[in-house]
């Protein structure tokens, strides 16, 4: 496999990023400068929580969660 | 991280509580925590309807679910403001909200459209009565509070309820302390008494983070309108949201903290017990009975041209959606 199909695919809303793997989901957001009480991490829909190691090739959503006016 | 309950895969950890749950316990955890808000503030009797104002967001769906899901009378009302910004914020709204109600057998949803009840969308009214400093927010909150009341009262709802979550709270509690606005301080709790005319007001969802509403209409499979108002761009309260949250990150708890030492301190130590409102004299506005402080028309009336005001009664009443029906 190569090196580039190793990466993390990080969507959230129109943004996308390419991260390196073996990373816990919190230090994901912290990595991308997104503070960790603002947004929910997912992986093929479903909710994981802050320790959940990411691995190679997944794809995660992030959920923002602030919203009002 | 595992369930503190059953000890399989945590899906969520909550810093402030100290507690990681599955998704059965969190659902389960997230129900029977509402249910012990609406008790301790005494919000909702068993026995009573209650009209959920729904927006298609994940706070106010996740609220009609758990009302459901709790077993109360729970009908919805949405008000269809005509926001489209070339998203077509509006009509996804409600798209969700049909979509919500035909996966909920037997749910009865109100629709108040303004464009065809008022005759302008939202953006046309704010523009037209030039309010609000080229945002329509302030004539988008003065219509929905009047439509609100307006709806509960004239179909019989005792109470009202809104997805409000401690964010919310918090975020208002910090804009009125900066600013010392003692009137909104002393008013400030989870539930607004009724009185005549006017459903009761509750926040059954005063005591969760913002991120446990989003995560539990997730857990649900709750489809809910992602995208944000176009007009709550730089809006003052998502500041103050992001503001508690890099307080909240360095010190779990921070929000919970300020928001429930609010309450406490008025329930328990009398904060603001001594407030007394400005007398101000009250009138029923001549047209729709709503109070106002000045005689004549209430602000909601005086938006609209006579003939629209002027219309049969029949014109106002909201379209009854009822699934199954």
């Amino acid at each position: 496999m190569s090196e580039q199909a190793e990466k993390v695919k990080v969507v959230l809303r129109r943004q996308t990023w390419e991260v390196e793997p073996g990373i816990t989901a919190r230090q994901l957001l912290e990595h991308l400068n997104l503070n960790p009480e603002s947004y929910l991490v997912t992986r093929d829909g479903e909710l994981i929580s802050d320790d959940t190691v990411i691995r190679p090739g997944d794809t995660i959503r992030l959920v923002a969660v602030i919203s009002g006016g | 991280m595992r369930c503190r309950k059953c000890r399989q895969k945590a899906v969520i950890n909550m810093r402030q509580h100290r507690l990681a749950l599955c998704r059965d316990h969190y659902v389960e955890w997230f129900q029977q925590q509402t249910a012990r808000t609406i008790k301790k503030y005494k919000m909702i009797r068993r026995d009573e309807p209650v009209l959920v104002a729904v927006s298609g967001g994940k706070d106010s769906l996740a609220l009609w679910d758990v009302l459901l899901e709790l077993g109360y009378r729970a009908d919805g009302f949405y008000l269809r403001l005509g926001i489209d910004e070339g998203i077509g914020y509006s009509d996804e709204s409600y798209a969700k909200i049909k979509q919500f109600v035909a996966q909920h057998p037997g749910t009865r949803l109100h629709v108040v459209d303004v464009k065809e009840t008022y005759g302008e969308t939202i953006p046309e009214v704010a523009r037209r009565v030039r309010r609000g400093r080229g945002k329509p927010c302030s004539v988008c909150g003065l219509i929905k509070r009047h439509e609100m009341n307006r709806v509960a009262y004239e179909l019989g709802y005792p109470v009202l309820a809104t997805g409000h979550n401690l964010d919310d709270e918090a975020a208002v509690l910090f804009s009125n302390t900066l600013n010392w606005q003692v009137g909104y301080l002393a008013r400030q709790y989870p539930v607004l008494p009724g009185r005549e005319g006017f459903a009761r007001k509750v926040k059954p969802f005063c005591r969760f983070y913002e991120r446990e509403t989003a995560a539990y209409a997730l857990l649900r499979g709750i489809d809910y309108m992602y995208e944000e108002c176009p007009f709550s761009v730089g809006a003052n309260t998502i500041y103050y949201k992001e503001l508690l949250n890099t307080l909240e990150r360095e010190r779990p708890g921070a929000k919970l903290h300020f928001y429930l030492s609010f309450l406490r301190a008025k329930e328990k130590e009398g904060l603001f017990a001594d407030w007394e409102e400005p007398s101000v004299e009250l009138h029923a506005c001549e047209r729709c009975g709503q109070p106002t402080s000045a005689p004549g028309r209430c602000a909601f009336c005086r938006l609209w041209p006579e003939d629209v005001l002027e219309q049969p009664h029949e014109s106002f009443v909201p379209l009854t959606l009822v699934e199954g029906a």
